[in-house]
């Protein structure tokens, strides 16, 4: 019996093992204080929103930087691509884009982007693996962003160097737009 | 019947430890790829699609957005350079320079993430704002009681963290080569 005891005692530990691997790799998916729910809850499918400003009472997330102004478009591109086109504002603009389990797996700014605005397509790897050859070709500058899911967040940041220019940066983003563009054949 | 109790037991315990685990890895921010330089510790691999599955759980739980790595990096300070963890009591000089950055702001937040309440509204400095010295770098103030010069009002809170946002910055995009870029010295000064 007292053999058995440090085999019973190895049992658990491999299980407790797997317990919190699982439940690290579950997180994820059963969240529902996650950041693309919380703005379920505030934002309509495909359509730019600027948030609130965060302040010590109230803030959509946690972490929000208070020196930008931050709108969001939640997307879903099943009914076909995403047309994003954001415009500068004049100290710094960003365009991250996040899957629908908050993974940052695209950024821009406005030095990258390197126009007055920042203007690119989003669709899913099946959507690029439809659009047409040449156009991709001719249409060199043309940005396209693949998402990895189908749904996801536009977030959208402008800076206000001090606090004074805060309705520069809003202003810039809240012109953003996010609208869906049907792709042929659909 | 023994062997249905050790059976039970087990289970209980590999339970016990498994999620025991998780939570602190959770709540405690254990996450792979941390740069750290004195008080300050980025992930930069958060900010990108190689992010570990411990970090992807952490912000699924939290609710936050983490930094593009193409568009910045966040340096996260919960201590002073001397790991005593930063009391909102407590009067603390931040001085030095930042590494490479086109913008970079410091913000001041509860260890969950809000914003501090003080009567200026004033949750952070941008590198626009912050007044310097003739030589380029600058000290910020961090306390409860109103200072000249850069002053960011921590409320009197019991415990604060400190948030350095650098944006447009080739630190964390070239593969951590940067790793001796100077971040400012964090040096508690008095507590009241």
């Amino acid at each position: 019996m007292m053999l058995r005891l440090p085999l019973w005692i190895l049992g658990a530990l491999l299980l407790a093992g797997i317990v919190h691997l699982s439940t690290v790799l579950a997180m994820p998916n059963a969240a529902t204080q996650d950041a693309y729910s919380r703005l379920a809850q505030l934002t309509p499918i495909n359509a730019v929103v600027p948030l609130p400003p965060p302040s010590a009472q109230d803030a959509t997330m946690p972490f929000m930087d208070p020196a930008f102004a931050v709108a969001v478009c939640r997307y879903d591109l099943s009914s076909g691509a995403i047309k994003l086109s954001a415009p500068l504002s004049q100290a710094y603009t960003s365009v991250t884009f996040y899957t629908r389990n908050s993974v940052a797996y695209y950024a821009i700014n406005d030095r990258a982007a390197g126009r007055r605005a920042i203007e690119l397509d989003l669709m899913t790897p099946e959507q690029h693996a439809q659009v047409p050859e040449e156009e991709d070709v001719t249409a060199a500058d043309r940005l396209i962003i693949e998402s990895p899911t189908r749904r996801g967040l536009i977030v959208l940041r402008a800076l206000a160097p001090e606090p004074g220019l805060m309705f520069i940066a809003r202003r810039a983003v809240a012109s953003a737009q996010c609208r869906i563009e049907p792709l042929p054949g659909q | 019947m023994r062997l249905f109790f050790s059976a039970l037991l087990t289970l209980l315990l590999a339970a016990a430890v498994g999620l025991g685990a998780t939570w602190l890895t959770l709540t405690r921010g254990v996450a792979f790829g941390a740069l750290t330089i004195g008080a300050w510790t980025a992930w930069p691999k958060s900010g990108s699609i190689d992010i570990d599955p411990y970090a992807r759980a952490i912000i699924a739980r939290t609710g936050e957005l983490p930094v593009g790595a193409g568009d910045g990096v966040a340096f996260y300070a919960h201590t002073d350079d001397i790991r005593n963890p930063l009391d909102g009591r407590c009067t603390y000089l931040i001085s030095g320079i930042t590494p490479a950055a086109r913008y970079w702001t410091l913000t001041l937040y509860d260890p969950h993430g809000r914003l501090v309440a003080n009567t200026l509204d004033r949750h952070g400095f941008s590198s626009a704002e912050i007044v310097r010295e003739a030589n380029g770098r600058f000290t910020v103030n961090v306390g409860p009681r109103a200072r000249a010069g850069n002053w960011l009002p921590s409320g009197g809170v019991e415990q604060f963290v400190l948030v350095w946002r650098l944006y447009d910055t080739p630190i964390g995009v070239a593969q951590l080569t940067t790793k001796e870029g100077p971040m400012p010295a964090v040096a508690r000064k008095s507590c009241s």
